[in-house]
């Protein structure tokens, strides 16, 4: 498979991990690890900054895997950009996976927030994966205030729906200059195999993996899934056809 | 302003009891295979008729807590700062006519309750008081929250309604939650339970999660007193309250508490009993209509019912609860709201989550948010 890289950094999985609602640290560290993903979120809200003794950070400390804060719970860029700088400081990387979210209910990213915090992290020298609507408009006008991917959901977070935005996702994978990570909804191997078949450069999943009935199981099927998919991309998937070619073609008249 | 009276006139007592006792078990087998599911479906759910589909229920509603919340668990702790009271509540331990010695807890009481807590492992306080507002007042709270700060990354109070303008400052001093409840929808029996004091004013209270959802607080926390009254009719009302408030102030959180009434000093017997079956059956309602509802636990229910109740629905639970200002060290015998039923350590909870296949979560939230 090709590589893949997001800023300088390369990564050999294409699969991003949550880490949130496991029934517990062990259960999830056995997921990650099963997955094969070197990178993964924990939401800053969660973790304790002030001492160097966090328990969940504890148990995805493992060479192999880098973190990305992200900023859930945040409701405007001004409490994002201040929760980012604690963050870079505390847990020193300048990753960043930023979510804001005004809206509790259906944690729908507010385009325009999100759009003034990635201007002003990214001159903070900030790595900013944002967390989006598939809205390929605002894809374009991040990278044009220096994001380092787009997060475009594939449907509401946690909903397990799968890709309801699919015809958004083919805009943006086809016209985006940045890694295009599909974010949020992916709620079956199946989904995020879809995703990258369709050429998206990773997936990021969490609640499927950990409320399934074995996450360590379920995360290994997402790891196959996920390979599945892209190789499939790299090989170029045989178009479909909606119908048979007519027995009496129209263009015949072109040999006579 | 507008506020939720305006709704809440259009709404009668009657009708409404009517209305979920009437209830079909055709009724409730339609709403139960709805995907998106209304207020309506909600009344069905708290009738008489949805209770032979407690089962079903519960199943869904475990489903769905999973799904939206995750396989956890967000622990906190109460602290009462004081049970000095100007209200005469009849249910209340706090009452002004129960002739107890009062106290309100000094800076450096605070300090030695919440490094108890903190030793317990909390990070989520919950600051509980009574209404005394010459000497508890907004001046009061906003040192209180100054100094418990530095030591919680979440803060949720329980206390006399504010003004906006209050609640302004509580939250932009760090206060992440506001908790009120109504006790009951019933404006008449209200008055019974509530004859002297500001409290006693029914509408104000009724006002009050405008006033929160004005001044942008994070979480506003409802609920209705079980006991005062019909808890489905006063159930139905309370949740029309939350489901006008998340529409209007859609920036905040949502929580819902059941307390029900529990033995406190010269308190009145309840006058409607709700059984362990009618909890389960409530919390399942509430959690089947509203997916994202953050529904809390605290120590008044008893070791049983908290146990199994861990994976059907809940999102927090209290633990090691004392009801009484300093009851954790500075004043272990002060006057107590009311009589907890589990009194199991905050350790012993999370333990019994942990085998649950839950994960205690002590913190989940980061102060750097509450700016």
């Amino acid at each position: 498979m090709s590589i893949f890289k997001i800023a300088n950094t390369i990564f050999s999985s294409r699969l991003f991990l949550g880490t949130g609602k496991f029934g517990s640290n062990q259960q999830m560290e056995e997921a990650i690890l099963a997955s094969g993903s070197e990178l993964v979120t924990v939401a800053l809200k969660r973790i304790d900054l002030e001492t160097e003794t966090d328990e969940l950070l504890s148990h995805i400390n493992h060479p192999h895997i880098n973190l990305l804060p992200n900023t859930s719970g945040a409701r405007n860029a001004k409490e994002a950009v201040f929760a980012a700088q604690l963050a870079r400081e505390a847990l020193e990387t300048n990753w960043l996976k930023l979510e804001i979210h005004p809206d509790p209910r259906y944690l729908l990213p507010d385009p325009i927030e999100t759009l003034k915090a990635t201007e002003e992290l990214a001159k903070l020298g900030f790595i900013i994966l944002p967390y989006i609507h598939a809205d390929p408009i605002l894809c374009k006008r991040l990278e044009d205030v220096g994001t380092a991917a787009v997060m475009p959901l594939g449907s509401p977070i946690g909903s397990n729906k799968g890709l309801k935005t699919e015809d958004f996702l083919e805009i943006i994978i086809e016209q985006s200059n940045v890694p295009v990570i599909v974010d949020a909804g992916i709620g079956a191997p199946s989904h995020a195999a879809r995703a990258m078949e369709m050429g998206a450069d990773a997936v990021l999943v969490n609640t499927a993996i950990a409320v399934a009935g074995n996450p360590q199981l379920m995360a290994e099927a997402f790891k196959e899934a996920v390979i599945a998919g892209r190789k499939a991309y790299e090989a170029q998937l045989a178009q479909t056809a909606n119908k048979a070619i007519a027995s009496s073609p129209l263009t015949s008249f072109l040999n006579h | 302003m507008n506020t939720f009276k305006s709704v809440f006139e259009n709404y009668d007592w009657n009708t409404i009891q009517n209305k979920i006792y009437l209830t079909t078990e055709k009724e409730v087998k339609n709403s139960l295979v709805k995907t998106k599911k209304s207020l309506d479906d909600f009344l069905i759910f708290i009738s008489p008729a949805a209770k032979p589909f407690l089962e079903e229920m519960a199943q869904t509603s475990h489903l769905l807590t999973k799904k939206r919340f995750g396989k956890i668990i967000q622990m906190y702790a109460p602290m009462y700062l004081s049970n000095e009271c100007q209200n005469i509540c009849t249910y209340c331990g706090f009452s002004l006519d129960n002739k107890i010695r009062r106290k309100t807890l000094t800076e450096e009481e605070i300090f030695i309750e919440i490094t108890e807590l903190k030793k317990a492992g909390f990070d989520t306080i919950l600051l509980v008081t009574g209404e005394a507002s010459h000497k508890v007042n907004i001046d009061y709270f906003l040192k209180a929250v100054t100094q418990i700060k530095e030591h919680f990354s979440s803060i949720l109070v329980e206390v006399q309604p504010l003004s906006t303008e209050e609640y302004q400052q509580l939250h932009s001093t760090g206060v992440h939650s506001v908790m009120i409840y109504q006790e009951t929808y019933h404006r008449e029996v209200y008055k019974e339970y509530h004859p002297k004091g500001k409290k006693s004013n029914f509408d104000f209270r009724l006002e009050t999660p405008d006033r929160i959802g004005e001044a942008g607080i994070h979480k506003i926390g409802l609920g209705v007193l079980l006991g005062l009254e019909d808890w489905r009719t006063d159930s139905f009302f309370n949740a029309l309250h939350i489901d006008y408030l998340q529409k209007k102030y859609w920036k905040s959180n949502y929580s819902v508490s059941f307390p029900r009434l529990r033995p406190a000093e010269g308190i009145i017997e309840p006058n409607f009993i709700m059984e362990d079956s009618d909890l389960l059956q409530l919390i399942c309602a509430y959690r089947l209509w509203n997916e994202d509802l953050e529904i809390s636990i605290s120590t008044r229910e008893n070791e049983k019912f908290r146990d199994n109740i861990i994976p059907l629905g809940v999102t927090s639970m209290s633990a090691g609860s004392k009801t009484n200002p300093g009851g954790y060290i500075v004043d272990v015998e002060s006057l107590e709201q009311f009589e907890t039923s589990d009194e199991r350590s905050a350790q012993t909870i999370a333990k019994i989550i942990s085998e649950k296949g839950y994960q205690p979560i002590w913190k989940n939230w980061d102060k750097s948010y509450t700016i």
